[in-house]
């Protein structure tokens, strides 16, 4: 089996379900010739064609408006945001459309796309290419919004979210683009949306994360194990609609919890994550939740970046407080 | 007629039948407009002016929430939406309700959509027109979208996307006429000028001295047509669909019309217009001078007429009954169409609705 990164992957899963579903219409910024910045795409529009993976003019409400019209014209398109930092000229689309077809038309029409979207900090890139603001795709009714952290995860989910009849926005956390390889496997295998992993068993503290921070947090947990605290790992994968079963059993296990994002702390899912953990399993809890987030500044350009990102050192301090508490 | 001969530039706009009933320009007129479909479209014309006189009685009377009037813009409504086909395309904004029930959409469910109730927007199957849509012109972008998707499947499909003088602003509607120009989209961009977003004259929209001429910037045609002139509306934008049903890209087309009433029922024009400046633009509405024209053609009696009003304003109650009638109050409906599958948290919410409507007492099919 071959190891890829999750470059790699993303890939050979539009290929794959390009092959087997032709309504699948990949568009956006540099998605064609040149393959995608990224080179997510790489390859697909000289197997596929320029109708099937289109280079569009540089407009990112127009390459989701779009799509969202390719949808109820009976394809299945795949638009790409180039960064993250991008998305606030498509946000009017998908929070007064994309999100809203299926309720607003009672069924009438509905809206099978995935729209990806590169996110995150950690690349040393140029300013506005940093963001991580899921928080506010999580927010909105009628959306599902899935974070891959692995080749392996990310190869299953865009599967899976290809194969949804809702809309999706798949977030591509870009410090692993090309960070890990592990085996993926070719053909059929999907990964549930909405469904959390539990990337490392125990038993003495929860650790919540997704996207680059799973690796994080997974380095948190290999930290404190000398000391004798066995951290479980939960990789949270869609955001919305959330897995909070997986976290709460967990928590009424553990009794403490932590929840790491890169995102801003106020209004960031983590508060979410503790409304709903206080809400579901509070006399489970033997010590006040922890976050471990961004903070809530603007994402500093690339020489203050590791500043802002919360690292190993940071989540094994949480970790160690809440065990103590 | 020839689109290329109406360069905006030079200020030439289509016009066919003048405000006094007479045909000022027979050779722009199309040969399938004959005067007897003429009859049927101001028929169309006066089930409109009927049906948006009762939405707002509705409204005064509390039976409708706001309502958004079409009076003035019914040759714009009814002489656009008429060339269409059988799988052709309706992107409406929202004033578009002639257009709207033209294209197969029953009058009970738009009724039904102002009243309140999101199933006004479930249409019918087999008929291919969009929501209302609310946000000035983010949906010119869908229709931009459904084009393509017809041109790749390989429909001879037209998409009638319409839109106000307002969203000409919008940064949607560039990109809009962008992509469809750089795409070859077969869509008609019908912009419906009338005058005013809500308090704001056309002249604060923008600095050119016509809206049509925006296409040229895009690479293809932009036509400024009378949009009170049924003939008019129907010859450009037939033009204009066969232009693009053939291959050869979108068109633009600027009717130029006046909004007579308010933006919406919740809107008082008094602020912003004089009654100077709306009684100078009364002779111009759509209907007098195709009744006109009708009458010197023997094709309209005053008996007739009258009967034709009496008859639908019979039939718009029974409509506005039916809309009534036929709003579901349930409250699961709120939860139920947000994803294909409801997810747990959302059963949760739902679960707790009905608790709620159970201790005090109200029952969970909306009865009390």
């Amino acid at each position: 089996m071959a190891k890829l990164n999750m470059v790699e992957a993303l890939n050979l899963a539009l290929k794959e379900e390009m092959s087997r579903d032709e309504r699948i219409i990949l568009l956006g910024e540099d998605v064609g010739r040149l393959g995608g910045v990224f080179r997510v795409t790489d390859g697909l529009q000289a197997l596929f064609g320029p109708n099937r993976v289109v280079d569009t003019p540089l407009a990112e409400a127009a390459i989701v408006g779009t799509a969202l019209g390719l949808a109820l014209g009976g394809f299945k398109p795949v638009p790409e945001i180039q960064f993250m930092g991008f998305l606030p000229a498509a946000l009017d689309q998908i929070i007064c459309h994309v999100s809203r077809y299926r309720n607003r038309s009672r069924g009438r029409y509905t809206l099978p796309m995935v729209i990806r979207l590169p996110y995150g900090a950690g690349i040393h890139a140029p300013e506005h290419h940093s963001e991580s603001t899921e928080a506010i795709l999580a927010h909105l009714p009628g959306l599902k919004v899935v974070i891959p952290s692995t080749p392996y995860d990310a190869k299953g989910l865009l599967v899976s979210a290809l194969r949804d009849p809702d809309p999706v926005v798949f977030l591509e956390p870009k410090r692993i683009y090309r960070a890990v390889r592990e085996e993926v496997p070719e053909g059929d295998y999907t990964i549930p949306l909405s469904t959390a992993k539990i990337v490392r068993a125990g038993d003495a503290v929860t650790v919540v994360a997704w996207g680059s921070m799973v690796r994080e947090a997974v380095r948190a947990a290999e930290l404190v194990a000398p000391e004798g605290i066995a951290a479980e790992v939960i990789d949270l994968r869609t955001i919305a609609p959330m897995d909070d079963e997986t976290i709460v059993a967990s928590i009424r296990k553990t009794g403490r919890g932590v929840i790491v994002h890169e995102a801003c702390r106020t209004g960031g899912l983590a508060a979410e994550i503790m409304a709903r953990i206080q809400e579901k399993a509070f006399l489970s809890l033997a010590a006040p939740l922890e976050r471990v987030t961004g903070f809530d500044t603007i994402v500093p350009l690339l020489k203050l970046e590791d500043y802002y990102l919360p690292d190993p050192h940071r989540i094994s301090r949480a970790i160690r407080k809440v065990v103590r508490f | 007629m020839n689109l290329a001969e109406y360069d905006p530039l030079r200020g030439r706009r289509v016009e066919v039948l003048d405000f006094t009933g007479n045909i000022i320009a027979p050779d722009v007129r199309p040969d399938d407009l004959s005067d007897d479909y003429l009859l049927d479209l101001y028929d169309r014309m006066v089930f409109l002016r009927v049906a948006d006189q009762q939405a707002l009685t509705l409204q005064r009377a509390g039976r409708m929430g706001t309502y958004a009037p079409t009076l003035g813009q019914e040759a714009a409504n009814i002489g656009s939406a008429a060339v269409l086909q059988e799988g052709d395309w309706v992107v409406p904004s929202f004033r578009e309700m002639g257009a709207m029930l033209l294209r197969g959409v029953p009058l009970q469910l738009i009724y039904m959509y102002w009243m309140g109730s999101e199933w006004g927007s479930h249409f019918p199957e087999n008929v291919r027109v969009l929501p209302i849509c609310a946000p000035v012109g983010t949906q010119t972008l869908h229709g931009v979208g459904l084009a393509w998707a017809a041109k790749l499947k390989g429909e001879q499909t037209v998409t009638l996307i319409y839109f106000g003088d307002g969203a000409t602003s919008k940064g949607d509607f560039h990109e809009a006429m962008n992509f469809a120009g750089v795409f070859q989209t077969p869509c008609v961009f019908f912009c419906q000028n009338n005058q005013y977003s809500i308090s704001v004259p056309r002249s604060t929209q923008t600095a050119a001295p016509t809206l049509a001429q925006k296409a040229i910037a895009y690479g293809f045609p932009g036509v400024m047509v009378d949009g009170n002139d049924i003939l008019a509306v129907y010859a450009a934008t037939k033009e204009a669909a066969a232009h693009a049903r053939s291959g050869r890209g979108p068109v633009l087309i600027e009717a130029q019309t006046y909004r007579l009433g308010p933006h919406t029922t919740a809107d008082d024009p008094s602020r912003y217009r004089s009654a100077e400046e709306l009684k100078a633009q009364e002779p111009y509405e759509p209907l007098p001078r195709v009744r006109l024209y009708l009458e010197k053609k023997g094709l309209l009696t005053p008996a007739a007429e009258t009967e034709r009003w009496e008859r639908y304003q019979t039939l718009v109650k029974e409509e506005a009954k039916k809309a009534e009638a036929a709003i579901p109050l349930r409250p699961d409906d709120i939860f139920d169409y947000h994803y294909a599958t409801l997810p747990p948290y959302l059963a949760h919410q739902k679960d707790y609705l009905h608790r709620i409507l159970a201790s005090s007492g109200e029952g969970t099919d909306g009865q009390a």
